[in-house]
């Protein structure tokens, strides 16, 4: 079953053209790495996908309905942003802000079940704002996953988290998808990751540059080639 | 007497529980500029003939609605929004009184509060006041704490965060005139804020915080009311002074590095 449906999504910013043209559908259980640079496009594709951005041309659909009709969609995902927002002397545990996800209060024993299987159990009644770039990331995971969501939507997570924690939040990731079914659309810069964890990979940069099954994507070096030339140019061109 | 203190701790809880969330969202100078628009409100019923306080809660609330929708639209600034708003209140009062040849009001009164002259309709109004806002603020706890934490992220997890916003501001405009009372335009803030700022301090989750917040607030209040009421002076400086006091000895505190929060 298809969960995800984008058709001919455009958007256009005031100066930039960010997204052209870019369709593509995600089948249930699917793990999605959506790989690009700096500014090609990931986190706006990701607003769109979320009605944060409803300014968009083209279709999205969840679960067969166009999300311009519908905001029902938004009760099946967790998304992880990219960069978790909040006054840092917020008056608020761990606990608090996992439990503010949670939209069925008698879900209530959730609460530690996932705080344990995320290893921040011991974290639930420390401030939000004194943890660590890790251990905050997987608190937005948790939050993310408290009301059993049906596809998690993650923004390049990884910046700026040592080498442990990223090995313990990829082998979580792994567990979601393969253990609890649960369909992951994923942005990374990290190509080797993709490579091992997802089970399909969409190359953005501004259009799609490829999307398929990561397997054919890694095993054609020619593509990887072109891929990580046009990043480079990209890259070049923004310095 | 009497009815001074029950106002009086009515409001205290009030105040420092929708101040917390305005001080969150970095919004701690709104009860400010509410409380001066509210000044036209008032010019606006002594000319027309109505008790000031219901046109001071009208033109409060609607220029405050008014002015947060301005400020989407526009992307203006939360602190410029709040000084359009706070100097078209008094400029409206300003014109009013012109206009109409200048009123005797109780001018100071207004300016600083007259609790301990609340009548037994005050007194009821300012109960049921706090009484709906609490359950109001209660029973959206959920909705109101998360699109105050991050409002992009409780969008997403489907909570109506426009809606919310302008409840919030509604419910700081009734706020505000129902405190004018307590301390009068001028000292607005400080119930709404020096509570807040003090109890962050010492709370690690947000249920813990809203309670010292509360207990501050209400202290500050009690001691403020009978101090003055004994040495004869207007209360809203010294509840002030008292929250201002607390706020001091808990920085104190915590630079002398006592404090670890429980
Ligand atoms: N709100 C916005 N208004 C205008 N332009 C924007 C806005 N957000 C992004 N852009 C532009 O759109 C392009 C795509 O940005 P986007 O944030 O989607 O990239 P990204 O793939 O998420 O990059 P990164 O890897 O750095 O997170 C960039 O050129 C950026 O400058
Ligand atoms: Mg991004």
């Amino acid at each position: 079953m298809s969960i995800v449906e984008i058709t001919n999504l455009t958007v256009q910013y005031p100066d930039v053209k960010a997204l052209d043209d870019v369709s593509f559908t995600v089948n249930q259980g699917d793990f999605l790495g959506i790989i690009g640079p700096n500014g090609a496009g990931k986190s706006t594709l990701f607003d769109a996908m979320l009605s944060l951005n409803t300014k968009y041309k083209g279709t999205i659909k969840f679960f067969g309905e166009d999300i311009r009709k519908s905001k029902n969609y938004l009760k099946e995902i967790g998304y992880v942003p990219q960069k978790p927002i909040f006054e840092k002397n917020f008056p608020a545990t761990v606990n608090d802000v996992v439990r503010m996800g949670l939209r069925n209060e008698s879900d209530e024993n959730k609460i530690d079940e996932i705080l344990q299987q995320l290893w921040i159990h011991e974290l639930s009644n420390r401030r939000i704002g004194e943890l660590s770039g890790g251990q905050l990331q997987r608190v937005f995971i948790a939050k993310a996953l408290v009301n059993n969501p049906k596809v998690l939507i993650l923004d390049e997570p990884v910046t700026g988290i040592d080498q442990q924690s990223i090995e313990l939040f990829y082998s979580i990731l792994r567990e979601l998808n393969s253990k609890q079914k649960i369909t992951i659309i994923w942005s990374s810069h990290d190509l080797d990751a993709v490579n091992k964890l997802a089970n399909h990979v969409a190359c953005l940069n501004r259009t799609l540059f490829f999307h398929g099954i990561s397997e054919k994507f890694f095993s054609d070096d020619e593509l990887v080639k072109q891929y990580s030339e046009a990043s480079m140019q990209e890259h070049m061109h923004h310095h | 007497m009497h009815r001074a203190l029950i106002s009086g701790i009515a409001i205290a809880i009030l105040c420092s529980v929708v101040g917390l969330f305005l001080v969150l969202r970095r919004y701690s100078l709104f009860g400010d500029a509410i409380a001066h628009s509210s000044f036209g409100g008032i010019a606006l019923g002594l000319l027309a003939g109505v008790y000031p306080l219901w046109t001071a809660y009208g033109v409060s609330i609607v220029s405050a609605l008014i002015i947060t929708k301005i400020k989407k639209k526009y992307n203006i600034s939360g602190d410029a929004s709040i000084a359009v708003l706070l100097s078209s209140g008094i400029a409206v009062g300003l014109v009013i009184i012109g206009l109409s040849g200048g009123f005797t009001i109780d001018i100071f009164s207004f300016l600083f509060g007259s609790i301990l002259l609340v009548s037994v309709d005050d007194t009821v109004l300012i109960l049921a006041l706090t009484g709906i806002i609490l359950i109001v603020i209660l029973s959206l706890y959920r909705q109101i704490l998360y699109s105050t934490f991050n409002e992009e992220q409780a969008k997403v997890s489907g909570i109506p965060v426009e809606k919310i916003n302008y409840l919030i501001i509604f419910m700081a405009g009734i706020t505000v005139v129902t405190s004018i009372q307590l301390v009068g335009v001028l000292l607005i803030s400080a119930l709404f804020v020096i509570p807040n700022v003090t109890a962050i301090m010492y709370g690690r989750g947000f249920k813990q915080t809203a309670i010292i917040s509360m207990s501050f607030s209400v202290f500050s209040v009690v001691v403020g009311i009978l101090t003055s009421y004994i040495f004869d002076i207007t209360p809203a400086g010294t509840i002030v002074l008292i929250s201002i006091g607390l706020l001091g000895g808990t920085m104190g505190i915590k630079s002398a590095g006592l404090l670890s929060r429980k």
